[in-house]
Order: structure tokens, then C-alpha cells, then sequence
């Protein structure tokens, strides 16, 4: 997979034993009298990329949002052994959490280069070059509405953004949705690099891309973890692939 | 618990049916003994606005609709009545079932087009029909609404039990059947199976939508009900004020509606009854109560505020919209719904997997 | 033709006051989700301490206007500071009951206003120069209308650059896009809430001093009656947009006071709302709005 391992951390078996940056303990989320999440548990890994799959509608994006303290959840979270609980949303940001929501939500009606520059948290330099240098097409589209640009376009300027800044994590919720294969390809070439210095919690159903980046697996269950563990052990074992998430792991189709 | 509210309710109608007998007084609230004519006046206005504002939490507290026109049907039944009798010379029935023709053909015509759009438009077009129904009363192009002045009710044709300081009481009475009624029809209608669809389109209106239920229509069905109500409210306000005046018309009187089902606690009948017949009796006391000697003593910084009723008012409204989003309703029921989170404004987060 | 003229000068006129309320109800309601009926009791309160400065100050009626528009410019963005962050902020994520708290603000101020200085108009100084007219292709046009259709025109090109070109109006604007991606990106979205609340306020004021001038007197209902024709404007123009407000604005004036003049009196206003409905059936996100 990628990465070296952190300093100090022993993997064994498959298990990493470093401190996780994010820890999540029987985190719940009720929305309009309907049980979203039923108590989800899990770690997320200092270094590399932790895939969290499951089908449709489970709740893996809520739990991402739930993170993020755009869903209000009880349990607890702790981002490097801090809480996070009780924090509003751009306090958890601030905090270093970058976040790429599904379906990019650019800002339409602003600029490429508007986008940018509302994204930079102000408390340091923001970083221009290493983002023009992953992403060199923004560059010449600073001047355009992000309303006119292609969905991996967009996808760029999502990712971009999180990244003018230092960031402890990233939670990133399904980039390659509703892209070009030949984008796909860019856009998880882009998130392996990134992978190398900051950590990823990658909501994704594409599997192939799961694949290549992702080092450990959590599959979600209606609201609930069903599987954590080693992700090459888990899309290798074909018949537990499709169990827990009702597609086969080769063909990437659905049953 | 429902047999000890049916009895409670019971005993309430009564006690207050026999009101007119009684020469208790409540010195300071009320302008006299119960049974004089000025506090059966009063009484009566308090119990149609109560009525009034039942109609209106149907919308509201009930069904989630936000509307801000709803004075525009209580304003039909009070001119459409008025002009028929004073105007035109008609016998009192035909003129209150035109008055009930009027607010329902008027509500369904302005519901099929307002319930187009949702949340905020929804309640812009509630409002500019309402504005516009204020513009024509008051300029009056047909010259019968008598325009800002208002118009006097002719009761040459009414029975004379309804006419007359004297018979104050019977009208009483009429106000009261009033407030009886509306309550039970909002009851049955809010306990029937469009009752049930218009409970689960106030508290998430896209979710039976994707069961394929037309909201539209229970919608539109909320929306004739209250206002044909209010009409009603209309025509036996007119009895009781003698007259009709443009006030009725105006935007601040349906949000005057607002404030009593808030204060009172929408979404509960006995709440919105009571926010009607509480705010109601405090607007129209607390005028004499600023003009009192004990008021006129204190220094300016507290006789002003104090002199204006709806400051009190306003003032008493923000208090409980911060600490007491369930109305007085939520004090004896403890959980009851607030209305800060039930009437949902369309936002943008859409649903998420 | 020249009655052409006086109509059009009159709208805009009347359009640009429409304006200044509407241009801060619209960023209030399209970033806030606010829908804030005090307003019109703020522009009230602007109206108020403008008349009230103008006279205690002494000195030409030109120098007593300019105070009076000053003072309540300045007082209604207090005002409105005040009520935001003591009454609107803490009902954050309540959506009703921020609507119902500026009801009850509304009716409370109103009152209060009533109370110290009676129902009686109360005058605004008018100096001679504004009620004085010039020629213009043969119409008698007076100059109070051109100021003010001036200052709408100034305070919207304000409005624009505080849009365009500070990181502020950058964050209005994306807010009023998407409020919770803006939070996401480590933006505290409550200043900003704070401060276009302000601004609102501010131009409200501005609006109940320039009515002052433009009627020649305030009333306590003056806020309530010039509030409707704004929300119509807002809805028309488009929620959140400035220039969508402008544009409604001058539309509105203009079919007001047409209508007004060669249909009958009253039906102008009745046309106003013909016109809302219309837009909301058929473009129901307004002329300039983003779709809802």
C-alpha cells in the first residue's frame, strides 16, 4: 500500500497500534424521529487511507457529517485524543479537519479563485504552490465561475481547497461519484499523494479505487459497524465483499 | 385522560354559558359584573378571536402552513355579511351564506394558487393576496365597502333577539356556540385521516410526498377548512361589533393571529383558544389599564411602555418565543411540540445517504 | 410626455426608498434564512432619532436633513446590532422562532414609538432646494426625487463593492449560497450574519430618514406600510440579491405609480401584488434569485 508507517507504531497481523486521529465511540444521529446511526464505533489510523463502505443509504455520509458537527449526534469523537464534542462546525475545521462533501458543493456563483480564497483559514501562509502544483489546470481557470466547470473539475476545486491549508485529517466523501473512469484515475492519483502526509477517512463506493488507496476497511451496516479491518484482506475475500456490501469486488458491478 | 379533558371541557362551556346570570365581578380585568352588557361584549369578542385563532393554528400549528393572509377570510365574512344587509337589504340568511360562499369559493381560488410554492414564497403570496383584499376594501372601487371610514351594519332584518344592548347576552351566546364549534370541527378534522396526512406533512412534508401522497390536495383541504372557519368567525363578529372596519384587513391583524396561537400553543386547540381569548382580553384591558390613575403616577420611563398594550404585548411574545417556544400549552404539557422546530423552512441540505 | 417623465421620476423615487429597505431584507433573509419583520420597526426607530436629532440641532434645514439621515442611518445600525446578537443569534437553527421573535420585536418598537411620541406626524426638515423643480423635457421635476433615486444608486453601488471585494461580502456570498458549506470550510458564519444584519439595519435607517424627507413626515405605522412593498420587492428581485432588489425595486415603483396615475387611484397598489403573484408562479425564485 503506501505510506511508511508512523514512528513508533507496530503493525501486526494487520492491526496498527498507534494512537488513532480520530476515534469515534458509539456515536449516534437521529434526524426527524428516524435512528440514522446506531451507536458507530470506530478508529481511524494516523497515516494512510480508511475506507468506510457500505451500500446505499447506511449511513456513511452521515457519519462523516456527524464528525464534522453538521448532524447533531450523541457519543463521543476525539480528533488526536482531543473531543471534539459540543464544537460547532468551523471550530472542528479550525481544528485541522478538512472536509470534501459529497457532490463537491462548490460555490457555484463565485470564481475558481473565490473558492480558494474562502477556504484559507487565515492562521497560516496559505499553500498555493503545492495546491497549483497538484491541481495545474485551477490555474488557468481562477477567472471562472465554478458553476461552469466539469464535475472533476469541480472535484479539483473541492480538494484543493481543503488542502491550502495544514490539516490532521481529511474526510472525504465519495470523489469519484458520477466521474469520467479517466478522471477517476486523476482524481485517486491526487488522493494517494495526498495520503503520504495527511490521513484520509474516504467514504467510497467505487472499489477499485478502495483498492489502491485504502490500507484498512470499515463497513457500515444500517447505521452500524459490521467489519473493521485489513482492506486488501477484506476485497480479496470475495464472498465476504459481497455479503457486506452486495457487489463483487472484481467486476465493481452490483448484485 | 381524554374522558377527564371531555368533562373538563364540558363543565368549562357550561360555566361559561352561565355567565350571564352572575353579578360576580373581576374588579380591574373586567368593565363590570359579568352579567352587564359592557363584559358580555367583551367576553364575546375575546371568544370569537379565540375561535379565530383556532382556524388559524389549523393552518399553522396543525398542517405547518405559514401563512400570513388568513385575516383576508375573517374579512370577507365581516364585509361580504356587512355589505349583503347594509348595502344590498338582504334577509340575514341569504346574507350569512353568501358571507360562507364568499370565504370558501375565495379560499379555494387563493389556496389552489398560494400552494404552488412553499415555505417563504408561500407565505409571500398568503400575504400579498391578504394586502391586496386590504387595498381593495380601503380604496373601494365599488363603493360599498365604505373605504376607511368602514360601514355600519343595517339590522332592520335581523331577528331582534340579536339586536339591541338587551340582548347582548343572546349574542353572547352566539360567540360562544362559535368558539364550541370551531373547536369541534377542528377536532374531528384533525383526528380524521386528513388530519393524520396533514400531522405528517407539518413535521416532514418530503417524506409522505415520496409515498406518493398529494400533499397538494390536503394542503388546499387545511387550507378552505381554516379560512371557511374564519369566515364564520367574520359573520358573528359583525353581529357583535355592529359594523365592519378596515383594521380587520390589515397584515399586522394576521400576525396579531400568529402571537395569540404562539403565546397560547399552536398546535394544541385548547392553546390556540386560549392565546386567542388571553390576547384578545389584554389588548382591549390593558388600553384602560394604561389610562388608569395607578399608571398615570409612575415616571415616564415605566408609564410609557406601559401605556401601550401592544408593547406589553410584544414584548410578553419575545419573552416566551426565547423561553417558552410551546406556548402556556407546553406548561401543562410537559414536551409539547415548540413552535420553533416544527414549521420547517425550506433549506438547502438535501437528504443524504 | 412630460407626465411621463414626472411618473418615472416619481417610481424610481419611490423605488429607490423601496430599495434601501429591501437590499438588507434580502441578504438578511438569503444568507440568514431570516424573515425579518422588524425591520420596518427599525426603519421606524431611524425615522424617529432622525427627527428627533434634526430638532435639536439648530442651524439651515439642509444641515438639519443631513444630521437627521445621519443619526438615524447611524441609530437603526445599533439598533439592529443589538437585536441581532441579543435576540436573533440565540435562536440560531430555530428558523419560526426567529421569524416570530422579529414579529413581536416589530410590535413591541411600533408601540413604543407611539407611546413617546404620540400617532401625530411629527415633520421632517425639508430644505427649500429638495421641494424647488427643474425642467427636464418639459416636465416639473423636484429635485427631493433625484436626491433620493441618487442615494439609492450610491448605497447599491456600496452594497456591490462590500459584495465583490471584501472577504466579508465574499463570505455573504457563499453563505447565501450555501450556508453550511461555508461553516465547513472554517468559516464562523455568525459574523457575518452579524454584520449584514447591521448593514440591513443601517439602510433601513437611512430609508425611515429619506421617507421623512421624501413625505415630509414621520408616523409610527410609517415602517409597517413601507415593509409589505419591500418584501414584495425582495420576493421579486430574487431572496439574496442585492442587484435582483434594485432591479424589483424600479420595477415596482414605476408600475405603482403608472397604474396609479392611468388606471385609478388604488389600483397601482393592487397591481404590485398582481405582479408578485405572477413572478411567484411563474419564476418563483425572483428575477435574479438563485433557484430556491
Amino acid at each position: 500500500m503506501t505510506g511508511a508507517p508512523v514512528t513508533g507504531a507496530r503493525e501486526t497481523g494487520g492491526e496498527v497500534t498507534a494512537e488513532p486521529v480520530l476515534r469515534l465511540s458509539d456515536v449516534q444521529v437521529r434526524i426527524a424521529g428516524s435512528q440514522i446511526l446506531h451507536g458507530v464505533s470506530f478508529d481511524v489510523a494516523p497515516t494512510g487511507v480508511t475506507a468506510l463502505l457500505g451500500r446505499n443509504g447506511v449511513g456513511k455520509t452521515t457519519t462523516l457529517l456527524a464528525v464534522m458537527g453538521l448532524r447533531p449526534r450523541t457519543g463521543s469523537v476525539r480528533l488526536d485524543g482531543e473531543s471534539l464534542d459540543g464544537l460547532p462546525t468551523h471550530r472542528i475545521v479550525r481544528r485541522g479537519v478538512g472536509y470534501v462533501p459529497e457532490d463537491r458543493e462548490v460555490f457555484a456563483g463565485l470564481t475558481v479563485a473565490e473558492n480558494l480564497r474562502l477556504a484559507e483559514r487565515g492562521t497560516a501562509e496559505p499553500r498555493y504552490d503545492p495546491v497549483f502544483e497538484l491541481f495545474p489546470d485551477l490555474r488557468t481557470r481562477l477567472r471562472q465561475q465554478a458553476g461552469t466547470l466539469s464535475g472533476g473539475q469541480q472535484q479539483m476545486v473541492a480538494l484543493a481547497r481543503v488542502l491550502l491549508a495544514e490539516n490532521r485529517l481529511l474526510l472525504v466523501d465519495e470523489p469519484t461519484k458520477g466521474l469520467a473512469p479517466q478522471v477517476v484515475g486523476e482524481v485517486a492519483r491526487v488522493l494517494e499523494r495526498v495520503a503520504e502526509t495527511v490521513p484520509v477517512l474516504l467514504v467510497e463506493q467505487n472499489l477499485g479505487v478502495v483498492g489502491r488507496l485504502a490500507r484498512r476497511a470499515v463497513v457500515l451496516n444500517q447505521g452500524r459497524v459490521v467489519h473493521d479491518g485489513d482492506a486488501t484482506a477484506l476485497l480479496e475475500d470475495g464472498a465476504l465483499t459481497r455479503r457486506l456490501l452486495g457487489v463483487s469486488a472484481e467486476t465493481g458491478a452490483r448484485k | 385522560m381524554r374522558r377527564a379533558q371531555l368533562l373538563g371541557g364540558v363543565a368549562l362551556v357550561v360555566v361559561l354559558a352561565l355567565l350571564p346570570f352572575s353579578a360576580l365581578t373581576v374588579p380591574g380585568v373586567l368593565p363590570g359584573a359579568f352579567a352587564s352588557p359592557g363584559t358580555l361584549q367583551l367576553l364575546a369578542i375575546c371568544l370569537v378571536f379565540a375561535a379565530l385563532a383556532l382556524s388559524y393554528d389549523l393552518l399553522f400549528g396543525f398542517t405547518g402552513l405559514l401563512s400570513f393572509g388568513h385575516a383576508l377570510y375573517f374579512a370577507v365574512g365581516v364585509y361580504a355579511t356587512t355589505i349583503a344587509l347594509s348595502v344590498w337589504h338582504w334577509a340575514p340568511v341569504p346574507a350569512v351564506l353568501l358571507a360562507l360562499g364568499c370565504g370558501l369559493v375565495l379560499s379555494a381560488l387563493a389556496g389552489a394558487v398560494s400552494l404552488r410554492v412553499r415555505g417563504i414564497a408561500f407565505a409571500m403570496v398568503t400575504l400579498a393576496f391578504a394586502q391586496a383584499g386590504s387595498v381593495l376594501v380601503v380604496q373601494d372601487p365599488l363603493r360599498v365597502t365604505g373605504g376607511e371610514q368602514g360601514l355600519g351594519l343595517n339590522v332592520s332584518r335581523l331577528p331582534d333577539a340579536l339586536v339591541g344592548v338587551v340582548n347582548t347576552r343572546n349574542v353572547y351566546w352566539l360567540a360562544l356556540a362559535l368558539a364550541v364549534v370551531v373547536y369541534l370541527v377542528v377536532g374531528l378534522t384533525t383526528t380524521s385521516a386528513a388530519g393524520h396526512v396533514w400531522a405528517a406533512i407539518r413535521e416532514n412534508e418530503q417524506r409522505i410526498a415520496v409515498l406518493g401522497v398529494r400533499t397538494y390536495t390536503f394542503k388546499l383541504l387545511a387550507f378552505v377548512t381554516g379560512s371557511t372557519l374564519a369566515t364564520l368567525c367574520g359573520v358573528v363578529y359583525v353581529l357583535l361589533v355592529g359594523g365592519a372596519t378596515a383594521d380587520v384587513t390589515t397584515p399586522e391583524f394576521t400576525l396579531a393571529l400568529l402571537v395569540m396561537v404562539v403565546l397560547g400553543g399552536s398546535g394544541v386547540r385548547w392553546g390556540a383558544l386560549l392565546g386567542g381569548f388571553a390576547y384578545t382580553l389584554l389588548d382591549q384591558r390593558l388600553g384602560a389599564l394604561a389610562g388608569s390613575d395607578t399608571v398615570a403616577a409612575l415616571p415616564a420611563v415605566a408609564r410609557v411602555p406601559l401605556s401601550q398594550p401592544l408593547f406589553i404585548l410584544g414584548v410578553l411574545f419575545v419573552l416566551v418565543v426565547l423561553f417558552l417556544p410551546g406556548g402556556v400549552a407546553s406548561l401543562v404539557r410537559p414536551g409539547g411540540r415548540p413552535a420553533g422546530k416544527r414549521v420547517r423552512l425550506p433549506t438547502r441540505k438535501r437528504a443524504r445517504a | 410626455m412630460s407626465t411621463v417623465v414626472v411618473l418615472a421620476v416619481t417610481g424610481l423615487g419611490l423605488g429607490a426608498l423601496y430599495f434601501l429597505i429591501a437590499s438588507g431584507l434580502s441578504l438578511i433573509f438569503g444568507l440568514m434564512r431570516v424573515l425579518n419583520f422588524a425591520h420596518g420597526a427599525v426603519l421606524g426607530v431611524g425615522a424617529y432619532l432622525g427627527w428627533w436629532a434634526s430638532v435639536h440641532v439648530g442651524g439651515p434645514a439642509t444641515a438639519r436633513m443631513l444630521v437627521a439621515v445621519a443619526a438615524g442611518t447611524v441609530g437603526s445600525a445599533v439598533l439592529a446590532a443589538v437585536v441581532e446578537l441579543l435576540l436573533v443569534r440565540p435562536l440560531y437553527e430555530r428558523e419560526v422562532a426567529q421569524v416570530l421573535v422579529t414579529v413581536g420585536l416589530a410590535l413591541a418598537i411600533v408601540a413604543l414609538l407611539s407611546g413617546i411620541w404620540g400617532t401625530d406626524p411629527k415633520v421632517y426638515p425639508v430644505p427649500s432646494w429638495m421641494t424647488d423643480t427643474s425642467s427636464v423635457a418639459g416636465a416639473l421635476i423636484p429635485h427631493g426625487r433625484v436626491v433620493t433615486v441618487l442615494v439609492g444608486l450610491a448605497v447599491l453601488g456600496l452594497f456591490v463593492l462590500f459584495l465583490r471585494r471584501t472577504r466579508y461580502g465574499l463570505v455573504v456570498r457563499a453563505g447565501v449560497e450555501n450556508r453550511a458549506m461555508v461553516t465547513a470550510l472554517g468559516i464562523d458564519v455568525r459574523r457575518a450574519f452579524t454584520l449584514v444584519f447591521t448593514l440591513g439595519g443601517a439602510a433601513a435607517g437611512l430609508a425611515g430618514a429619506l421617507a421623512g424627507v421624501y413625505f415630509g413626515s414621520v408616523t409610527p405605522g410609517l415602517g409597517s406600510s413601507l415593509l409589505i412593498y419591500a418584501f414584495i420587492v425582495v420576493v421579486i428581485g430574487g431572496l439574496g440579491s442585492v442587484p435582483g432588489s434594485a432591479l424589483a425595486a424600479a420595477v415596482v415603483g414605476l408600475v405603482q405609480q403608472f397604474t396609479n396615475y392611468y388606471a385609478a387611484s388604488g389600483i397601482g397598489d393592487l397591481s404590485v401584488v398582481l405582479l408578485l403573484a405572477v413572478v411567484l408562479l411563474v419564476r418563483p425564485q425572483g428575477l435574479l434569485g438563485r433557484a430556491l
